[in-house]
């Protein structure tokens, strides 16, 4: 079967169920006994296994398998998972998630078997000790169908049982041998209607079912009696399997006027089990090994094996499966050709309200169905955006577990809290906000975390605290990272600058606190006295800076020393429409955003001060830089220098600067468009919109002309 | 139609839009071409280089336009009724508008009678730089425009102007 056509939506699941057991696996640390999550997780395990399968990925499908194993035997309450286990399970998913990586590259899961971690997994199922004994209430139906069928001897008294199985030396040692491969060995009674006719077949069929799953060591009869129908309604046999308990019983029930079946691991001690309830000494015929089940399947349709095993093991106890989703994947170009098409609709809605002006059509009619129109069209926006909006969960989540393996590699004790997961942003924002943000966690573990002694000694509680909040502020989203570590010694940064020559000594004299830690988001700039595994890789802080304002949004730090530090990272909600304000500079037309706007000042220029040859006003306490736009931009101004100007107080972080612009046109909802590689080369321009009337302004990029 | 099979032996045929940038004939190969379009307003950019006279908005899309004047020396464009602004189609798929000073006709050229201009060739004249080959037709010859040259960014403006 060809499944490359299905290769996306089995790594994009793959992906989706790799965070969920990581998710659950990380609840179950702390949790041991948690039913939902040990459920989640062996569902999760099982689905794994059985999308490996189908797409042919076999290694996967066995780790996944044993991970499978694990967790049915902690739902069948035989094991319960230790803190140690948790580092096997984790590892476990490394060696999965490599897997994925690997046929995401090149479609191939590589070829490391990852016997180690398999290993692992079956020394924890065996770790179970002697408690192997079937469950109480799985023996009962048996032990009622044994007695039913109270059918006289064949052969010897009749009704056999797998723990009175004698084993042959031979037999012995390959079930020796299989223990120590991690298998397990279930001892099987199987009870036959006694109304059945065809109890050969029946028998047959047990065989063939199990054989899909394992090996049969031996059988009480011989393959060979149970063939030639000599023996009564029941028979017994041993198999050697990876599969649960509740599996084998399962396949052996599917088979039909199978009365009921008892089932329990073998003990290879001839030990008899000790949870026996009717005990019947069976002087069996000597076991020989089976042999494969010689001939074809009969058509029997009661021969659902092969089904049962694709179907899962879960098929038995289905338990509470998730809640089916009203969700349909939708591929993310095709969200952005629908972004695109809205785009020009509010373009041609634009066009439409001034060629209405122009023309002087005009009138109400005209003027209601424009305002429906554009009620429309900003509804359709939102809903469009809505669409592509994603909860920001979908990246924090690895960072829980990132905190985990720090807090072992660093050899500190951290505690990572995040609020506001469910803030919701653009997809692409969401894709590109992980790598900054896990710099900045990363961060706060590495330099701003103290060691325990200095904690102890700044008498700081011992588990260092990193937060992250997320939360929406107006039309932005806000993502505060901190601890309550060290602080930033901005001493230090200034003299790690100066040493590096990122400034000089005279211009460092003259930084005040704030630009110093502002240093830090220089190119190169690493102050971790040693290079660490952790941070420090040749990716700084610049890099978190440039990313973030890619994006169009800003990164800030507040910082006390000793006490802890929190940055702060603000991003625009949508990338593709903004409102704006339109600005006339010289003749040309501009878009200021609007979020970066806090006000319109009328200045007369009487106002202007000089400070440090710099123009400045007076702006209710506050003294504001002044920057003349149309020098910014060469262009000229249209205003004589004794007339009032138009200032546009515009924001950065907590900066704050006068633009001069010639006019004010109003607000307006503008569609950014790319301005081409060859004309991206001005930094004060962020893109380019086009207006109603089809004429192009270019939208000013206020952080970086502050 | 019947030409075009007639004269396949002798090679392969090439359809040219040929333009007048100041006194001289160029042809430019016209799968490059996306569209020409008469004069429009053009929003300037500030702070690029003198050559990149702006954006024009070609279907919604900004597209940037160059002076192919500027890049290759000359005095600075008059605009006419007759001039156009060409949008070619760039390998990685953008487009990019040159200014022309007129756009003359559609020739149709033998690939046998393109003459390929060698690199020693280039250095010699003042704009070959931009030239890669000359055509030869009834009416005369026709130099065939290096669009890759014409629309590459700095690299090429400083072999231009150390030529020029």
């Amino acid at each position: 079967m060809d499944v490359s056509q299905y290769l996306s939506v089995f790594l994009d699941e793959a992906k989706e169920h790799l965070q969920s057991l990581n998710d659950n696996i990380m609840t179950l640390e702390q949790d041991p006994e948690n039913e939902d999550c040990i459920n989640e997780i062996f569902r999760s395990a099982h689905s794994m296994k059985g999308m490996a399968g189908t797409m042919g990925y076999t290694r996967m499908q066995n780790l996944t398998h044993d991970m499978e194993d694990v967790f049915s035997d902690v739902r069948g309450g035989k094991i319960k998972i230790k803190s140690a286990d948790i580092d096997v399970l984790l590892q476990c998913l490394d060696a999965i998630q490599e897997y994925v990586d690997n046929i995401t590259e090149n479609q191939d899961e590589g070829t490391d078997e990852h016997q180690n971690i398999i290993k692992a997994l079956a020394d924890i199922r065996n770790g179970s000790g002697g408690d192997a004994g079937a469950p109480a209430a799985e023996a009962a139906p048996a032990a009622d169908a044994a007695s039913a069928a109270d059918a006289p001897a064949a052969g010897a008294d009749g009704t056999t049982d797998y723990r009175a199985i004698k084993l042959d030396p031979s037999v012995k040692s390959t079930l020796e041998e299989a223990v120590s491969q991690g298998k397990k060995i279930y001892g099987v009674t199987v009870h036959i209607q006694e109304s059945c006719i065809l109890k050969a077949a029946r028998g047959f069929l047990v065989f063939k079912g199990l054989e899909e799953i394992g090996e049969i060591a031996v059988s009480d009869p011989s393959t060979q009696d149970i063939e030639d129908e000599k023996f009564e309604y029941s028979f017994s046999l041993v198999v050697i399997t990876d599969e649960s308990k509740e599996k084998v019983e399962e396949i052996v029930k599917s088979v039909s006027e199978v009365e009921g079946c008892e089932c329990g691991e073998f003990d290879l001690n001839g030990a008899k089990s000790t949870e026996d309830k009717e005990e019947t000494p069976a002087p069996a015929p000597a076991a020989e090994p089976a042999k494969a089940a010689p001939a074809p399947a009969p058509k029997a349709s009661q021969a659902p094996a092969p089904a049962a095993a694709a179907g899962g093991a879960g098929g038995k106890k289905p338990v509470g499966k998730p809640v089916v989703n009203r969700t349909v994947r939708v591929d993310i170009e095709k969200l952005d050709v629908l972004m695109n098409l809205v785009s020009e609709l509010i373009i041609a809605k634009n066009s439409l309200i001034s060629a209405a002006n122009t023309s002087g059509v005009s009138n109400s009619n005209v003027n209601e169905q424009i305002e429906y129109l554009e009620s429309v069209t900003t509804n359709l926006h939102e809903s469009v955006m809505k669409v592509r909006m994603v909860p920001i969960e979908s990246v924090l989540q690895k960072f829980p577990r990132m905190i985990r393996d720090l807090n072992k590699t660093l050899g500190k004790k951290m505690e990572l809290t995040m609020t506001g997961e469910e803030t919701e942003m653009d997809r692409t924002v969401v894709d590109e906000i992980g790598d900054p943000l896990m710099h900045l966690i990363r961060n706060s573990a590495d330099h701003g975390i103290e060691s325990a002694e200095i904690r102890a000694q700044r008498g700081k509680p011992d588990v260092g605290q990193i937060f992250l909040h997320a939360f929406q502020d107006g039309n932005s989203v806000v993502i505060e990272v901190g601890d309550d570590g060290n602080g930033i010694d901005a001493e230090a940064v200034k003299n790690k600058a100066i040493e590096k020559g990122v400034v000089t000594p005279e211009q460092a004299a003259l930084l005040t606190e704030k630009q110093c830690v502002e240093l830090l988001f220089h190119p190169g700039f690493s102050t971790a006295k040693q290079v660490s595994e952790i941070s420090g890789r040749g990716v700084g802080l610049d890099v978190v800076k440039s990313k973030v304002e890619s994006l169009s949004g800003e990164v800030t730090v507040r910082t006390k020393l000793g006490e802890g530090s929190t940055w702060v990272i603000r991003l625009p909600l949508t990338l593709a429409i903004i409102q704006a304000l339109m600005v006339i500079i010289g003749e040309e037309k501009y878009a200021i955003p609007l979020d970066s706007i806090q006000s319109i000042e009328d200045v007369t220029p009487s106002d202007l001060k000089l400070v440090e040859n710099r123009e400045v006003i007076n702006l209710r306490g506050s003294v504001t830089p002044i920057i003349r736009l149309n020098e910014v931009l060469d262009t000229e101004s249209t205003k004589s220098p004794d007339e009032d100007m138009v200032v546009v107080i515009a924001r950065k972080g907590d900066q704050q600067v006068g633009l001069v612009i010639d006019e004010l046109m109003g607000q307006q909802e503008i569609v950014i468009k790319p301005l081409g590689k060859y004309t991206a080369k001005c930094k004060f321009i962020s893109g380019a919109t086009i207006l109603g009337d089809g004429e192009i302004a270019l939208i000013l990029d206020t952080n970086s002309i502050i | 139609m019947n030409e075009l099979r007639d004269s396949k032996e002798s090679g392969e045929l090439i359809q040219y839009i040929v333009i007048k940038i100041d006194d001289e004939q160029y042809g430019i190969n016209i799968k490059f071409i996306d569209n020409i379009v008469r004069m429009q307003q053009i929003t300037r950019v500030p702070k690029v280089d003198d050559y990149l006279k702006g954006v024009i908005n070609i279907r919604g899309e900004i597209v940037p336009v160059m002076s192919v004047r500027m890049k290759m020396g000359l005095a600075e464009d008059e605009i006419t009724g007759k001039s156009r602004i060409i949008i070619l189609k760039t390998g990685e798929g953008d487009l990019v508008g040159i200014i022309v000073d007129q756009v003359n006709q559609v020739l149709t050229l033998d690939s046998n009678n393109i003459e390929k201009v060698r690199y020693d060739d280039k250095k010699s004249k003042s704009n070959a730089s931009f030239v890669n080959g000359v055509g030869h037709y009834e009416g005369g010859l026709v130099s065939i425009l290096d669009l890759d040259a014409v629309v590459a960014e700095k690299e090429v403006k400083e072999k231009g102007s150390s030529a020029g």
